[in-house]
C-alpha cells in the first residue's frame, strides 16, 4: 500500500464555488480510500459535476483544500491532473471529432495496447483507429473514452453518469469494468443516477444536496433508503398540493385541440398517437430518450416527422417553421433557459420577442400598450424584474418565468412544456403548477412533459406514457402516483409487483436528460477554460 | 481599516463598469471631450467652428459605414462589402453624369445596384447560411469585377464627380455645418428610431443575442437578413457618394481606405461583433473620435503609418475594455 | 432500462478502407488537383502557345498568395482566423528589401533568418492578445493588421529597397526541366518542411483538435491558450515567409499590404478548410490559389476582360459556400 498516513487517495474537504448569484458548492467534501469505488451522489444541482470538475482542474474552486495520497495540490488544468492520475469521463464523450481514434489516443498519450485490451475487456471489438470520432454512434465513443481513461490507469478516476445512454449489455461490461478495480491501490468515483448500479458496484457512497456533503454511507443492501433519504432532505414528499384542480373540461363534445396520430421520426419516435383537450393538462411521462424530445420538436414546428398526422382543431397541420407551430396557437416552454432567452436583453424585450417576428409587425411598436401586456405578464407570474436590464443577471426561477411570460402576454391556447421546472426553486415550481392550472380553467390546452414524476398527480389530468417511441399507457390524473407511472414508464405490468431494484431507481426515473445536470449547475458551470471564447459565434 | 473607503473605491470602480457596459456613450463622449481637449492645448487656437465642421464632414461618411457595420454586426455579422459597394455607388453615378437621365439617374441606378448586391448577399447569408463575412468578401470580389469591367466600357464616355454631389458632400454653410448632414440627420434618426421603436430594430437584436430563442418565437431570420444586407448596401452607397463629392473623385477603390476604419469605429463605439449588444449612438461617437484622433495625429505631425499603429491598438484596447466589462456575471 | 438503438461497434479495421478513409478525407484536395489538370489542359486547348512561359509565369505569381494561404489555413484549422496576413506580410517584405539593399549573401541569409523570427514574434503577439483579451480574434486581427501596416510604412515610406540576387535566383525560374517553376518547389518544400513535422507531432493534433472542439480538446489535456498562440506564431511565421516570396519575386518591399489576406481566406475555403474549424489541410489552399489563378488567365485567353476574373474569384467563393450548406443540409435532413 503506497496510501499515507491518513489511508486516503484523495481528499478534498470544504470545496465551494460560486457562479455570480448561483451557488454550485457551499461545502463540498469528498475522502476517497484506495481500492475502492466510491459513489458520489445527489440530485440535480446538488453539485456532483461542479465538484467532478474541480477535482480534475476544468474549474477553480473559490476555496477548499484537495489532496492527494495526503499531499496537499492544486490542479489548473485538464492536463495537470491527468498527469497528477486524476482523470475524469464525462457525459459528453471529450474525444475530438475531427480527428481519428489513433490521433484522439496520442493526443491524450494514451498507451495502445491497454487501450484495446479495455476496449475488449468494455464489449468493442474491431474497432478501426483509423475511423474519425464523428462518425462513430455516441455509445461508442463514450465506450472509447472510458478505455483510452481506464488504459493510463490514473490513481483516480471519475466516471460521470457513464452508464447514461448505453445499451444494456454494454453496461453490464462497464460495470464488470468498474468493479475489477476493488481492492486494488486505485479508486474509481463512481456518478450515477440508478441506485441499483451503485448498490452493485460501489463501496461507499458520499452524498450532496445543495452543494454539501450531506453524508457519507456505507452501500450494504438497505443503504438506497438511506442515501434517498438525506438526497432528498426535507423536501421529501412535503410538496403541498395545487389547489383547486378541477375536473377536465375533457367533453366529447369540443373537438381535440390537438390530435396526434400514429406520428413518428428517425429512431427514437415510433407511433405516437394522443388527443389534446381544451381545458385539461395533459402530462406526458418517460424516462429519457423515448421520443418525447422528437414529440415536442415536431410539435413546436422544429422538426418535420417522418410520417404520421397532427391535426390542430380539427384540420391538418404541417409546420415548417416555429413561426407555422406559433400561428396556429401552439407555443413552446423549454427545460433549456439558454435555448429561450435573449441573455443580454431586457425582460421586456425578451417577453415582447414574439408580437414582431411577422413581417407586418416590423413597423413601430405602440410601446404602451407593450409595456401594459408586459406589465401583465410580469405581475401575474410575479417576475422579479428588478435587474431586468439583462435577463442573464436574473436567477434561474426568474428566467423560467420570463419564457413562459413570453406565451402568456399574447394569449395562450396551447402551451407545450418541456420541463419547465427543470433546476429550478420550489417556490417558482408551485407558481408554475399554479398558473398552468389557471390556463387550463381559462380554456387553455397544456401539454407538459416531465421529469418529476410527482408533478403529473399535483397537476395534470391526465398522462400518457411513452416507451421505446411509443404510448405504453394512459392513466388518470388522480392515479397517477409515483409508484404507477414509474411502473409504466418502465413498461412493467401494472399488475405484478414492482422489482426491488426499480423501486430504488425512483431517482433514475427523474432522469433528467444528460445536458440537465449541467445546465441546473447554473450559468458557466460549463464554461470550464477561461481561454475559452466560442470559436463558432465569434466569426 | 477603513472599510468606507474601500467600500466607495469599490463603489467607483463597480459604477464605473455599469456606465460602460449599459451607457457606453457617456464614457465615449469623456474621451472624445479629452481628445479635442489635448488637440487644442497641442495646437492652441486650432479648436473652433470652422474646425469642427471639418471634423463633422468627415465624420459623416465614415459614421454611415460604420452604421452598416453596426447594424450587420448586431445579428452577429459583418458587412465586407461597403467598400465595394461604396466605391461602385460613386463611380456609377460620376460615369452616368451625361447621360439623358442626369445625376438623378445616376444615383438611382447606384442605389438600384447596390440594394441588387445586397439582396444577393443577403439571400447567402440568410437562406443559404453562408458566413457574412465570406458572403460580403465573395460580395466585393463580385462587385469590385463588375465595377473594373464598367469602368472600361465607360472611360471614353467622359465622366466626373457632378456638381450636386460635390455641393452635398463637401459644402458647408457659413464654413460651419457641412451640407452632409442632409443626408445624415436623417438617416440617423431613421436607425435610432429602427433600432429602439421598431419591431425589426427588435429582431436585429434577438437574432444576434440568440439565434435559437429567435427562431423559436417565430422569428424567420433569413426575412430580417435580406432586409439588413439590402439596407446596409444601400447605406454603403449614400456613404459612397457623399465621399466621392467630399474628395472630388470617383474610382473603383475610392472607399477602400474606409473599410476598417469603420469597422473600428463601430467596435469603440461599443457594438459587439458576437451580435446583440450595441446601438448607432455609440457608433457615431467613434466614428469623431477616429476622426479626432486622425486630426491630432496630424496636428501632432504624426502622418499616417502612427495613426495607423494607434487606431490599431486603441481598437483592441477598447475591445478588451468592453469584453471584461460584459463578460461577467 | 433505455433502449439505445443506435449500433453499436465499429467496422473492422483492414488497409483498403485505411485507404478509403483517408482518400474520403481528402476528396476535396483530391478532387481539387483533378480540377487543376482540366484547367490546364483546358487552358493548353484554348491557347496552344501555353507552354514553359505560361507556367513559369504561373509558378511566380502564385507564390506570395500561396503562402498567404498557407498561412490562414493553419490559424483556421486552429479554429481562429487572421485578418492581418496581408499586413504582416507587408512589414517582413519591407523589413527585408530594406535590409538586403546593397548588403553581401551573407547578411542576406542573416536577415531572412532574422525576418522568420520577426514573423514568428509577430504571430505569437496576435495570439497572445487573442488568448489574453478575449476579443474575437476577427477583432483583434483586424485591429493588428493596422498596426502591422503601420510599422511597415514607418519602415518605409514607398516601395523600393532591393532583394539579395540569390534569393531572387531561389524563386525565379525553371528547377532542371523547364517545365518545373521554382516557385512551385519552393513553395512545396518550404510548406512541407515546416508543415508536415509539426502536423505529425502532437502540436499538430492539438491544432486540430482546439478547433475541432475546445471544450473536448481542454477536457483532453490541451493546453487551449498555448495551442492558439501557437497557431497564431505558425501563421506569422508562413506570412513572412510569403512577405519574403514578395520581396524575392518582385525584387523590392512594398509597404502597403496587397490583397492578401481576403484572397487567403477565399482560398482556405475553396481549399477544404472548413471556418468552423478542426478540417482540412494546408495543401488544399495551396491548390486552390494554383487554380484562381489559372481561371485568372484563362479568361485573359479567353478575351474575357481580365476584370471578370475577380467577379468569377467573388461567384467560385459564394457558390462553393452555397453549394457547402446544401449539401450539408441534404445530409441533415437524411
Amino acid at each position: 500500500m503506497t496510501a499515507t498516513a491518513t489511508g486516503l487517495l484523495l481528499e478534498a474537504t470544504d470545496v465551494s464555488k460560486i457562479y455570480g448569484a448561483v451557488v454550485a458548492l457551499k461545502a463540498a467534501s469528498l475522502a476517497v480510500r484506495p481500492g475502492e469505488v466510491h459513489a458520489l451522489m445527489g440530485a440535480n444541482g446538488a453539485g456532483k459535476s461542479t465538484l467532478v470538475k474541480i477535482l480534475t482542474g476544468a474549474v477553480h474552486p473559490d476555496s477548499g483544500r484537495i489532496a492527494v495520497r495526503g499531499r496537499e495540490r492544486t490542479v489548473h488544468s485538464p492536463g495537470e491532473a491527468r498527469r497528477g492520475g486524476l482523470v475524469s469521463v464525462y457525459q459528453e464523450p471529450s474525444l475530438i471529432p475531427d480527428l481519428d481514434i489513433r490521433a484522439n489516443l496520442r493526443l491524450t498519450d494514451t498507451p495502445l495496447e491497454p487501450f484495446r485490451h479495455w476496449l475488449t475487456q468494455l464489449g468493442i471489438e474491431n474497432l478501426d483507429l483509423s475511423s474519425m470520432a464523428r462518425r462513430l454512434p455516441l455509445a461508442t465513443l463514450r465506450i472509447v473514452d472510458l478505455a483510452r481513461a481506464l488504459a493510463i490507469e490514473p490513481d483516480v478516476l471519475m466516471l460521470d453518469e457513464m452508464t447514461a445512454a448505453l445499451p444494456a449489455n454494454l453496461t453490464q461490461r462497464v460495470l464488470e469494468a468498474v468493479a475489477s478495480h476493488r481492492g486494488g491501490d486505485r479508486s474509481i468515483i463512481f456518478i450515477s443516477h440508478r441506485l441499483i448500479e451503485i448498490a452493485s458496484v460501489c463501496d461507499r457512497a458520499t452524498v450532496l444536496r445543495e452543494g454539501e456533503t450531506v453524508g457519507v454511507v456505507d452501500v450494504t443492501p438497505g443503504s438506497e433508503e438511506r442515501i434517498i433519504e438525506l438526497m432528498l432532505g426535507q423536501i421529501a414528499g412535503e410538496m403541498p398540493a395545487v389547489a383547486g384542480r378541477t375536473a377536465a373540461h375533457r367533453a366529447s363534445v369540443t373537438t381535440p385541440r390537438i390530435s396526434v396520430r400514429g406520428l413518428a421520426s428517425g429512431t427514437k419516435l415510433q407511433d405516437v398517437s394522443f388527443e389534446l383537450h381544451p381545458g385539461e393538462v395533459l402530462g406526458v411521462v418517460a424516462l429519457e430518450g423515448q421520443g418525447q424530445d422528437e414529440l415536442f420538436d415536431i410539435l413546436a414546428g422544429s422538426q418535420r416527422p417522418s410520417s404520421g398526422e397532427l391535426l390542430v382543431d380539427g384540420s391538418a397541420a404541417s409546420f415548417r417553421h416555429p413561426a407555422d407551430a406559433i400561428r396556429a396557437g401552439l407555443v413552446y416552454v423549454a427545460a433549456d433557459r439558454a435555448e429561450a432567452l435573449l441573455m443580454q436583453r431586457s425582460v421586456r424585450e425578451n417577453i415582447a420577442l414574439p408580437f414582431t417576428t411577422r413581417v407586418r409587425r416590423w413597423g413601430l411598436i405602440d410601446l404602451r400598450a407593450e409595456r401594459e401586456t408586459v406589465d401583465a405578464a410580469v405581475s401575474r407570474l410575479q417576475i422579479d424584474a428588478r435587474a431586468g436590464n439583462e435577463v442573464r443577471r436574473l436567477s434561474g426561477g426568474n428566467q423560467q418565468k420570463v419564457t413562459i411570460a413570453r406565451w402568456v402576454a399574447g394569449g395562450v391556447r396551447t402551451m407545450l412544456c418541456f420541463d419547465p421546472t427543470r433546476g429550478i426553486d420550489i417556490r417558482t415550481k408551485q407558481q408554475i403548477y399554479l398558473l398552468l392550472r389557471d390556463l387550463a380553467e381559462a380554456g387553455a390546452a397544456v401539454l407538459l412533459y416531465t421529469s418529476e414524476l410527482k408533478e403529473v398527480q399535483l397537476v395534470c389530468d391526465r398522462a400518457i406514457v411513452i416507451f421505446g417511441g411509443r404510448v405504453v399507457e394512459e392513466i388518470s390524473g388522480t392515479d397517477a402516483d409515483e409508484a404507477t407511472l414509474l411502473r409504466a414508464a418502465y413498461h412493467l405490468r401494472s399488475d405484478a409487483a414492482m422489482p426491488e431494484a426499480v423501486a430504488a431507481e425512483t431517482v433514475a426515473a427523474e432522469t433528467v436528460a444528460p445536458r440537465a445536470s449541467d445546465a441546473a449547475n447554473g450559468p458557466g458551470a460549463e464554461a470550464a477554460p477561461p481561454e475559452q471564447a466560442d470559436p463558432e459565434t465569434s466569426r | 481599516m477603513n472599510a468606507s473607503a474601500r467600500a466607495n473605491k469599490w463603489l467607483t470602480a463597480v459604477t464605473w463598469r455599469r456606465l460602460l457596459r449599459d451607457r457606453p456613450i457617456v464614457p465615449l463622449m469623456g474621451l472624445l471631450a479629452i481628445l479635442v481637449l489635448v488637440i487644442e492645448l497641442a495646437d492652441p487656437g486650432i479648436v473652433s467652428p470652422e474646425w469642427t465642421g471639418v471634423i463633422v464632414r468627415a465624420s459623416v461618411p465614415l459614421a454611415i459605414l460604420a452604421g452598416c457595420q453596426t447594424l450587420t454586426m448586431l445579428t452577429g455579422g459583418i458587412d465586407l462589402s461597403v467598400a465595394a459597394i461604396g466605391s461602385m455607388a460613386g463611380f456609377v453615378t460620376a460615369t452616368l453624369v451625361h447621360s439623358p437621365g442626369g445625376v438623378a439617374e445616376g444615383i438611382i441606378v447606384a442605389l438600384a445596384a447596390a440594394a441588387l448586391a445586397g439582396l444577393l448577399t443577403g439571400i447567402g447569408v440568410g437562406v443559404f447560411r453562408v458566413h457574412p463575412l465570406i458572403m460580403t468578401l465573395g460580395m466585393s470580389f463580385v462587385v469590385l469585377g463588375l465595377s473594373n469591367v464598367w469602368q472600361l466600357q465607360m472611360v471614353q464616355t467622359g465622366a466626373g464627380v457632378p456638381d450636386s454631389l460635390r455641393w452635398i458632400g463637401s459644402s458647408t454653410l457659413a464654413q460651419v455645418v457641412p451640407y452632409n448632414l442632409l443626408v445624415f440627420i436623417p438617416l440617423t434618426l431613421l436607425i435610432l428610431l429602427g433600432l429602439r421603436r421598431t419591431g425589426y430594430g427588435r429582431l436585429l437584436y434577438a437574432i444576434g443575442d440568440n439565434p435559437v430563442a429567435a427562431r423559436l418565437s417565430g422569428t424567420r431570420a433569413w426575412q430580417v437578413l435580406i432586409v439588413l444586407y439590402v439596407i446596409s448596401a444601400v447605406m454603403a452607397a449614400i456613404a459612397g457618394l457623399l465621399i466621392s463629392g467630399l474628395t472630388n473623385t470617383a474610382s473603383v477603390s475610392l472607399v477602400d481606405t474606409s473599410l476598417l476604419p469603420a469597422v473600428a469605429a463601430a467596435v469603440i463605439g461599443g457594438t459587439s461583433i458576437l451580435g446583440g449588444r450595441g446601438g448607432f449612438g455609440g457608433t457615431i461617437v467613434g466614428a469623431l473620435i477616429l476622426t479626432v484622433l486622425t486630426a491630432l495625429l496630424t496636428v501632432l505631425g504624426l502622418p499616417e503609418p502612427t495613426r495607423q499603429v494607434v487606431f490599431g491598438s486603441i481598437i483592441v484596447v477598447v475591445a478588451a475594455a468592453y469584453t471584461r466589462v460584459t463578460s461577467e456575471s | 432500462m433505455s433502449a439505445v438503438t443506435a449500433p453499436v461497434g465499429a467496422p473492422p479495421a483492414n488497409p483498403a478502407r485505411t485507404v478509403m478513409s483517408w482518400a474520403q478525407r481528402s476528396s476535396w484536395a483530391i478532387g481539387l488537383v483533378g480540377l487543376l489538370a482540366i484547367l490546364l489542359v483546358f487552358t493548353k486547348i484554348i491557347q496552344p502557345s501555353y507552354g514553359v512561359a505560361g507556367i513559369q509565369g504561373l509558378g511566380i505569381s502564385i507564390l506570395p498568395l500561396g503562402f498567404a494561404a498557407v498561412a490562414q489555413a493553419v490559424v483556421v484549422i486552429a479554429g481562429g482566423i487572421d485578418l492581418s496576413i496581408g499586413s504582416m506580410m507587408a512589414l517582413t517584405s519591407v523589413i527585408a528589401a530594406t535590409l538586403m539593399d546593397g548588403q553581401s549573401a551573407e547578411f542576406g541569409l542573416a536577415v531572412v533568418a532574422g525576418v522568420l523570427v520577426l514573423g514568428l514574434v509577430l504571430g505569437a503577439i496576435n495570439g497572445a492578445l487573442v488568448v489574453v483579451t478575449r476579443v474575437p480574434d476577427i477583432v483583434v486581427t483586424l485591429a493588428m493588421s493596422f498596426v502591422w501596416a503601420g510599422f511597415a510604412l514607418l519602415v518605409r515610406a514607398a516601395p523600393g529597397g532591393a532583394a539579395s540576387p540569390w534569393l531572387m535566383n531561389l524563386v525565379i525560374g525553371p528547377f532542371g526541366n523547364p517545365w518545373i517553376p521554382k516557385a512551385a518547389i519552393v513553395l512545396v518544400i518550404v510548406v512541407a518542411v515546416i508543415w508536415i513535422p509539426i502536423a505529425r507531432s502532437r502540436m499538430g493534433l492539438s491544432l486540430y483538435a482546439v478547433g475541432s472542439n475546445q471544450l473536448a480538446a481542454f477536457r483532453s489535456g490541451v493546453p487551449i491558450g498555448r495551442t492558439k498562440i501557437v497557431a497564431y506564431a505558425l501563421t506569422g511565421l508562413f506570412a513572412a515567409v510569403g512577405g519574403l516570396a514578395l520581396t524575392a519575386s518582385t525584387s523590392i518591399g512594398t509597404p502597403v499590404p496587397g490583397p492578401y489576406t481576403l484572397e487567403s481566406v477565399a482560398a482556405v475555403v475553396l481549399g477544404g478548410v472548413s471556418l468552423a474549424g478542426g478540417r482540412g489541410g494546408v495543401f488544399g489552399p495551396v491548390v486552390a490559389v494554383m487554380v484562381l489563378q489559372i481561371i485568372q488567365n484563362d479568361m485573359t485567353f479567353l478575351s474575357f476582360d481580365p476584370n471578370f476574373a475577380l467577379v468569377a474569384q467573388g461567384v467560385i467563393l459564394i457558390g462553393v459556400l452555397i453549394l457547402g450548406s446544401v449539401l450539408e443540409s441534404r445530409r441533415a435532413r437524411r
